[in-house]
């Protein structure tokens, strides 16, 4: 089955980068160096993201998914992708910021901050209804934060300018962007995916994994700080995209037996691949302007969301 | 030759400075009433929590042990029979290993004749049943002591009985075992007791002295009537009295 997934995902990496397929002939047809151009410069860069993007995500909503010890924990219902968003902003029409990897740090910054809120108010093995309550309440301030800093931004085109982006965009991204965005993330994902087996004995208990000698409150906290530098890093640089970090541990763990941390690798994988279909879909509409990602990983997450909290709500009653 | 030995290990409020000696093979009754620090002392010897003190086992340093080593030498079993997650039974039990053990893992189901419950997710399973699939994960790496928390609760009387008889089994075996518990009627069947209260070891004895002893009936609050069944001290009281 994994390897059928790591198939399916270098399947999308293909069609990401070639799909359409018709500019890119066309450019052939003018002059072959502008095709590898139009591949190196413009296509390459969009589908690293789209790829490295989904990968964090899938990982890092597994890794916060097992700390919480609840399966609606995630970068986008923990208010993580609001809050980097929300350090993005205040980095690029604040203080001026035009580096990447310092809207990356400012984004990092944002999704740690709206954690450790969220830790503080709800708690690390907070139940669904308190994890969802508070999550709720950061994003919704956060995203609130975000709509006034814009509003109040030098710039008199801040709001139309971050528009796009907010909701997500892989569009026109450099290499450079790319790399401010997958370094850092690459690096805190790989040091998440170490993590793997500690994360599966916390599976039987924070005093199950205390007895082996893990430290499971040190492990939230370094789970809680990497997946805000995983995350943070890609929405400073293409924006808060939804329900990918929620549903793919959701599929991953179908894989994993059940193991909450040895999904991340699955997680990972399935997350790509969300990622990468939902941008082709954007590609694939025939509209002059493009809509963002995060419209298209709504409109599929969303029934998904709704079918999770239903079947929670009918094992708690049950 | 002492299996346990724990120096002055203490929680706060719950557990104070307590010292204990455990010779291997034994099987141990951790009794008192509720609160008065049965779990605290098998979290504090389980270092779950920051307990000071020291806890050696087989001549080691417990917290000086590395993972795979401290699976070796101490197996811990909360009170708690919550999962979170959907991992199929046999899977529970692999997580009890350092590396894959099919044959041990084949063992234990057998031996908790839990083979039609193999396959399937933990948190599908009653309380009872999800008890003894927990139970034989703390038992799979075979190690020198186990600090259970009442592994008796939620079971039917069968099953109350099956587990006695393997505790006392792996007992036999030469490891040590300490079962807090309030199910008296398993008591007979243990080598030791401990009377715990008020945040310490109040009376250290075989079952049947510290069940004949005073002090077990005021902690407790209650008595053997002529019959040898368990009243409540206070209600006999009232009924003797005028």
């Amino acid at each position: 089955m994994r390897l059928f997934l790591a198939l399916a995902m270098l399947l999308c990496i293909a069609a990401h980068l070639l799909l359409p397929l018709a500019p890119l002939r066309e450019a052939h047809a003018i002059d072959p160096e502008l095709a590898d151009l139009l591949l190196v410069q413009l296509r390459l860069p969009r589908t690293l993201l789209v790829i490295g993007y989904g990968a964090a995500l899938g990982v890092s909503g597994a890794a916060l998914q097992a700390i919480f010890a609840n399966p609606l924990a995630s970068p986008d219902i923990s208010g993580a992708s609001s809050g980097s968003a929300l350090g993005a902003v205040i980095g690029g029409y604040w203080l001026g910021l035009t580096q990447p990897l310092a809207l990356a740090v400012c984004g990092a910054a944002g999704a740690l901050g709206t954690l450790a809120l969220l830790v503080g108010l709800a708690g690390r093995r907070a139940d669904t209804t308190t994890l969802l309550l508070a999550g709720l309440a950061i994003s919704l301030a956060a995203g609130a934060a975000t709509s006034l800093a814009l509003a109040l931004a030098p710039s008199p085109f801040a709001f139309y300018d971050a528009f796009d982006w907010l909701m997500g965009s892989f569009v026109d991204r450099s290499l450079s962007q790319a790399a401010a965005a997958l370094i850092p993330a690459g690096i805190a994902t790989a040091l998440l995916l170490r993590r793997a087996r500690a994360l599966d004995l916390v599976g039987l208990g924070e005093d199950v994994a205390a007895s082996l000698g893990l430290r499971p409150r040190q492990l939230s906290f370094e789970v809680i700080a990497l997946s805000a530098i995983a995350v943070g890093a890609c929405v400073s640089v293409a924006g808060a995209i939804g329900f990918v970090g929620l549903v793919a541990p959701l599929f991953g763990r179908r894989l994993s037996r059940g193991h909450p941390g040895s999904a991340m690798i699955p997680a990972a994988l399935i997350g790509a691949i969300l990622l990468a279909l939902a941008d082709l879909a954007v590609r694939a509409v025939p509209l002059d302007r493009p809509i963002p990602v995060g419209v298209i990983t709504a409109l599929f997450g969303t029934p998904l969301f709704i079918w999770m909290v239903v079947t929670l709500r009918r094992r708690l009653t049950a | 030759m002492t299996s346990l030995q724990a120096f002055e290990v203490a929680l706060d409020r719950r557990l104070q400075p307590t010292s204990l000696d455990v010779p291997p093979g034994q099987l141990v009754a951790l009794v008192g009433p509720n609160g008065g620090g049965k779990t605290s002392l098998l979290r504090a010897l389980a270092r779950v929590e920051q307990a000071g003190g020291k806890v050696i086992i087989d001549g080691e340093d417990l917290d000086a042990a590395p993972e795979a080593r401290r699976r070796r030498l101490l197996s811990f079993l909360p009170a708690s029979r919550d999962v979170t997650w959907p991992i199929a039974a046999r899977d529970v039990i692999a997580l009890g290993l350092d590396k894959p053990d099919e044959e041990r893992i084949a063992e234990l189901i057998a031996l908790f004749e839990l083979d039609a419950l193999a396959d399937r997710p933990v948190d599908r399973l009653s309380t009872g049943e999800r008890a003894r699939v927990l139970t034989a994960r703390a038992l799979a790496s075979r190690p020198q002591l186990l600090l259970l928390d009442e592994p008796l609760s939620n079971l039917d009387p069968y099953w109350v009985l099956r587990l006695v008889d393997i505790f006392r089994a792996t007992a036999d075996s030469g490891r040590t075992l300490l079962i807090a518990l309030h199910d008296l009627t398993q008591l007979p069947r243990f080598d030791r007791a401990l009377l715990i209260a008020g945040g310490r070891i109040q009376m250290d004895e075989t079952p049947a002295e510290l069940v004949a002893g005073e002090r077990f009936g005021q902690v407790f609050r209650i008595r053997e009537d002529a019959e040898g069944n368990w009243e409540i001290r206070q209600a006999a009281d009232r009924q003797s009295s005028p």
